[in-house]
């Protein structure tokens, strides 16, 4: 039915915004990649001199890099744990047939949508403080000593925070992959005599699981650049102790004005997050032939 | 006998589940509370409930001293904006995707998603210095263009997937009676196109709304949106908690309620119509 004409109409449709997300995406990492092989700091201008893979060798040797990389696994792979582990029980509990269900669906979404500055600045000051925070109160009421939250378990209450934004969202999509199971599948398999244990592993998590992969993986691009929740509480630290990579790249640019150093560490973060997404393209593009 | 356990199972996830909701839903309520405190009894040993004067002082002086309906405005021009314009690019692509599809489509569609997963950071350098040299820096027109460009992937993916529902023999039908590509457009495809429109342009404007990367490295005192005006109460005006509840129920109270219109459509616009 496609014309020559409809296809290059259809052709002159889709270039602005192909010619836009092409040029947002290869102008830009083109200078990374050129800055990323430069002696470059903004502090002295017209000083710049070609190093080649220097700036990759102070990076990926600074002791800060491992902290950084450490700290990132441990960010991403404890949101992660939470959020689907709990984000699975919920879904299952919202599923449940009970009094307002619309209500709790309503407060349990809720934290996705609270600004990531918001939600670091009220945890920090209103929960965390060791004075002031309800924790301490909590903490005094049990009779047990305040706590420090920030200051003694900074990576800790980073995912905390973290962890209560992406929580509902896992719960929601989980949620909704659920209610998209088959009532009459779960119903014959009773029949036939199936536990309430044998319907959740052998039919419930089947189902869930592919839902659970595309959180997983969603979740996991989002978490790879946490940066907010670290600017406004921790700044990184003490020393490096809640600094991920987006954090240690952005203070090396910024902060420092070293430029090469910080394109290299740039590069470094978007081949880390390249892995991750050739799976999530995977998964995604599976959904487009089906 | 089965009628009673399942009305005590009933009464008992009703407990639960609203526990759950609650705990969840905790720290927003006493954000809220808090707004509507002194000082004083904000930071009250033990803690104080709903028994205090109810006060807007802090809302008064939040406005007073900060201007906030300046960063407020900002962040409405910045994420409206934004989606406005990207919407206007991603329609035409979409369409000519979902109902002319070419060898290439998928590919397309494919690398278009790609562009999303690149880390912020990897491109921090090269649009700080551009904006720099171009004047951006800390303008609501150089935000609008790149929370544009960061969401256009998500509003092209989102607009896809609606449009592709849209029954192809209805063109088809249209077209038997005569109907040229400009009638078929604006008779035909876009009243059955503006539910998924509309749906797109809620979920990208609260994306938009809370992006707090290119907000907080780009923007200064003028043109920063209230991600990044909130960022200033880090330290020490944080301490002062009925203000600092004051300044985040205001930023929040708006996109929360959007947020609660469009449960359906995030789940679609976020996980690219893998899950629906």
């Amino acid at each position: 039915m496609a014309t020559a004409h409809s296809k290059t109409a259809a052709r002159l449709m889709i270039s602005p915004a192909v010619l836009l997300l092409l040029g947002w995406m290869l102008v830009p990492l083109g200078m990374t990649i050129y800055f990323s092989l430069l002696r470059y700091n903004l502090l002295m201008p017209g000083m710049e001199s070609f190093t080649g893979l220097d700036n990759y060798r102070y990076f990926l040797t600074d002791p800060a890099f491992y902290a950084a990389f450490k700290n990132t696994l441990l960010l991403v792979g404890g949101v992660l744990l939470i959020t689907t582990v709990g984000g699975v029980l919920l879904a299952l509990l919202l599923d449940q047939d009970f009094w307002g269900q619309g209500i709790v669906r309503i407060l349990t979404i809720a934290p996705f949508f609270v600004m990531p500055t918001v939600s670091a600045l009220v945890w920090k000051n209103m929960f965390m403080n060791p004075v002031n925070g309800l924790f301490a109160y909590l903490f005094q009421a049990l009779g047990l000593e305040p706590y420090d939250w920030l200051g003694s378990a900074p990576l800790f209450s980073i995912i905390w925070m973290v962890s209560w934004t992406w929580l509902p969202f896992a719960t929601l999509i989980l949620l909704t992959a659920l209610q998209s199971l088959d009532r009459e599948q779960i119903e014959a398999a009773e029949m036939d005599g199936a536990g309430a244990l044998a319907r959740f592993f052998y039919i419930t998590v089947p189902h869930l699981s592919r839902a659970a992969t595309v959180v997983v993986l969603i979740e996991t691009i989002f978490l790879l650049s946490v940066f907010a929740e670290i600017l406004v509480t921790t700044n990184g630290g003490p020393g490096y102790a809640s600094t991920n990579i987006t954090y240690l790249v952005y203070a090396q640019s910024l902060l420092q004005f070293d430029v090469g150093g910080g394109a290299a560490g740039g590069i470094v973060a978007v081949v880390l997050a390249n892995i991750v997404a050739i799976f999530l393209m995977r998964m995604i593009g599976k959904n487009l032939d089906a | 006998m089965s009628r009673r356990s399942s009305t005590r199972r009933k009464a008992l996830m009703t407990v639960l589940a609203w526990a759950v909701g609650l705990l969840l839903f905790f720290p927003i309520l006493w954000t809220v509370l808090t707004s509507f405190k002194t000082e004083a009894v904000a930071i009250a040993d033990p803690p104080v409930w709903f028994n205090f004067d109810w006060t807007l002082e802090n809302y008064a002086t939040v406005q007073e001293r900060s201007n906030y309906g300046r960063h407020f405005w900002n962040s409405v021009v910045v994420s409206v904006g934004s989606t406005l314009l990207g919407v206007i690019i991603a329609v035409p692509a979409a369409w000519a995707m979902a109902f002319v599809p070419g060898k290439r489509t998928r590919d397309i569609l494919m690398w278009m998603l790609s562009t999303k997963m690149l880390p912020p950071v990897g491109v921090l350098i090269p649009i700080y210095l551009i904006f720099r040299n171009l004047g951006l820096l800390d303008t609501r027109i150089g935000l609008v263009i790149v929370l544009m460009l960061i969401n256009l992937p998500i509003i092209v993916w989102m607009l896809y997937t609606y449009f592709k529902e849209i029954p192809g023999e209805i063109l088809e039908a249209s077209r038997m009676d005569g109907a040229g590509l400009r009638e078929e457009i604006l008779y035909v495809l876009t009243p059955m196109a503006v539910p998924g429109i509309a749906s797109t342009l809620l979920l990208n404007v609260i994306l938009a709304w809370n992006e707090a990367f290119w907000t907080l490295n780009l923007t200064a005192a003028k043109a920063a949106p209230l991600t990044a005006f909130i960022a200033s109460y880090s330290s020490p005006e944080g301490l002062f908690y009925a203000k600092l509840s004051a300044a985040s129920t205001m930023a929040i109270a708006p996109i929360m309620i959007l947020g609660w219109f469009s449960q359906k459509q995030l789940v679609r616009g976020l996980t690219f119509g893998a899950v629906k």
